[in-house]
């Protein structure tokens, strides 16, 4: 079983965003790894090892659209644990999320993977799209949004639990598949693999990579890819034209007792 | 010219509310370059509920059904087949609806076999093909111009009215489309029974956070909630430590609300909150900590501890209500 990961480096999320003439300024941002991201490659972790075990049931490949020198990200999953990395060398807010898609369905093809598992959205862009499309590409089943995952390896498939407007979906994939994960992922007991003991509960969140890991990280393979070789040509369909910080909220008022707000609310604000 | 296409979801017969957004966004874009609206049903036995929905038209020029025993329950593989069926049957070039689980599953996986942009969640509509979003939890807007023959786009349903019914329209059924869920079996969907409005159609929330500390002290907000007919939410850090269900989240990763009254309890307000629900009409804050975030969004700041202030807060309203 082979398991691609996508990864993206974001600006700091939280650090306050600068507005430039020309559209947001990153030229002072802190790059940090996508969150849903993180929940990804800790759920491609937690269905490839045996916890308690040696045996590795899967290879877990981490995939990055990044300057080939602005690497640090992958290099943080593989010490996380991911086995190797491919980096397609290009600047992802240059491309757009047809093109990205097209890159990541191209890899997954090349490199004959099992399972797609990607963060449901990125906390930059929050487009929300890219997984769903990469399924599209390549005429695979689709699991977003998932809660909880279990695997049955015997029946070659995936048990999801996707987070719906409703509540909590069950849906059964077939494997090659996508899923893309949403937070409650990295819960103690969200990924089953059927071979790390059904009792095993981890740590909430994704692992913070070993002293080891960090060592070994630099052993691991790295390999780069252009656009080209991939086949795939760079569109641009979208065009950012203005970017605005959103209107401010009126400044609020403060009120000293439960009594006040109520006066106020069914007397100014008219809402009770 | 738009031909634009909005897919509609319903249930036991009927169109889910949630829809409407994304009508109004439709019908703006249509308007502003000149086109037309159709609305789409899709299901294994559509009829009836397109002839309901026909009968209120919202400004639609038709309704379109598509029946296909695959097509329920919900899966995003042959939904995904059936939209790109209607797009060429019907020659459409704007095709969207509200950005709900079911079409943000759905939607980009049809956008991506049409090799057509989409753009998501959308919260307001500049131009034919220039629409406004949301970026980083809310903190910036971009105007994003899509130059494409085919275009997709979600909408956010709290910034978009919902439609209103207007003249009834005709019912026209395209050609059955072949669709293919790949294998894939949905098991069902375990619904968080509440006899609340949704979350995100409520014209009350009461949200409790992290300061909540256990679920049985949602009791009380529960008690509130109920008093003024609205909906229970609640911060990730209430979810995450499993005092309530996750799908009460508000926030950039749960549910994006507007009501006309958003009261955060407890809720410290993290900017992943934050992008959830300030675009509430009025927003009180209730946090016994004065440095809290949530108090620079609020229009009505108390500084109190929940313990203190909500059972007050419910005898006052029961006591005006009396009056």
């Amino acid at each position: 079983m082979k398991i691609l990961v996508t990864v993206k480096r974001i600006p700091d999320p939280d650090e306050s965003l600068k507005f430039g003439a020309a559209g947001l300024d990153y030229s002072a941002s802190k790059w940090v790894p996508n969150a849903f991201d993180e929940y990804a490659v800790e759920t491609a972790l937690r269905l490839a090892e045996v916890v308690g075990g040696t045996q590795r049931l899967a290879e877990v490949v981490v995939l990055s659209i990044c300057p080939e020198n602005q690497r640090q990200h992958v290099t943080q999953f593989l010490a996380m644990g991911a086995d190797r990395g491919i980096i397609v060398d290009a600047d992802p807010d240059k491309l757009d999320t047809i093109a990205v898609s097209k890159l990541i369905a191209a890899v997954f093809k090349k490199e004959a993977c099992d399972l797609l598992v990607s963060g449901k959205l990125t906390q930059d862009n929050e487009g929300n799209q890219v997984p769903q499309r990469v399924a599209a590409l390549l005429g695979l089943p689709q699991a977003c949004f998932a809660a909880a995952v279990e695997w049955d390896q015997t029946g070659r498939a995936l048990t999801v639990s996707r987070e719906v407007d409703d509540g909590v979906e069950t849906k059964r994939i077939p494997l090659p598949g996508v899923v893309s994960v949403d937070l409650r992922i990295v819960l103690p007991r969200s990924v089953r693999n059927g071979s790390t003991p059904a009792t095993h509960a981890y740590n909430e969140g994704p692992r913070l990579a070993s002293l080891k890991g960090i060592t070994m990280a630099k052993r691991k393979h790295v390999a780069v890819l252009k656009p080209a070789d991939l086949g795939v040509a760079v569109g641009a369909t979208e065009h950012t034209v203005a970017v605005t910080a959103p209107p401010k909220r009126k400044a609020g008022q403060k009120v000293k007792t439960v009594e006040e707000l109520v006066e106020k609310l069914a007397k100014e604000a008219k809402v009770l | 010219m738009s031909k634009v296409l909005v897919i509609l979801e319903v249930a036991a017969g009927k169109l889910r509310p949630h829809c409407l957004p994304g009508i109004t966004a439709g019908a703006e874009i249509a308007a502003k370059s000149g086109g037309t609206l159709q609305l789409l049903v899709l299901g294994a036995d559509p009829g009836q509920a397109a002839q309901a929905i026909a009968q209120a038209g919202y400004g639609a020029t038709g309704v379109l059904t598509l029946a296909a025993a695959g097509l329920e329950p919900f899966t995003a593989e042959a939904w995904g087949d059936a939209i790109v069926h209607a797009v060429k049957t019907t020659g459409a070039t704007v095709i969207g609806g509200s950005a709900s689980s079911t079409l943000r599953d759905a939607l980009p996986r049809a956008a991506a076999l049409l090799d057509a942009p989409l753009a998501s969640d959308i919260v307001q509509v500049k131009s034919a093909n220039t629409f406004t979003r949301p970026v980083s939890a809310g903190r910036a807007l971009l105007d994003v111009q899509v130059n494409a023959p085919i275009t997709f786009f979600t909408a956010r349903g709290t910034e978009f009215e919902p439609a209103q019914p207007g003249n009834a329209v005709g019912v026209s059924p395209l050609p059955a489309p072949t669709v293919d869920a790949r294998g894939v079996q949905v098991k069902g969907v375990q619904k968080t029974e509440s006899s609340r409005p949704a979350l995100t159609e409520a014209k009350v929330v009461v949200s409790g956070g992290r300061g909540m500390r256990e679920g049985a002290n949602f009791k009380v907000l529960e008690q509130l909630t109920d008093l003024l007919g609205g909906a229970l939410g609640a911060s990730r850090a209430a979810t995450d430590a499993g005092m309530v269900p996750a799908d009460l989240q508000v926030g950039q990763t749960g549910k994006i609300v507007a009501p006309e009254l958003y009261i955060a309890v407890a809720v410290s307000g993290a900017i992943q909150h934050l992008a959830g629900m300030k675009g509430s009409k009025v927003i009180v804050a209730i946090n016994k900590d004065e440095e809290a975030p949530i108090f620079q969004v609020a229009d009505y700041s108390l500084v109190a501890k929940w313990e203190d202030a909500i059972p007050r807060l419910i005898e006052l309203i029961k006591a005006r209500r009396s009056a």
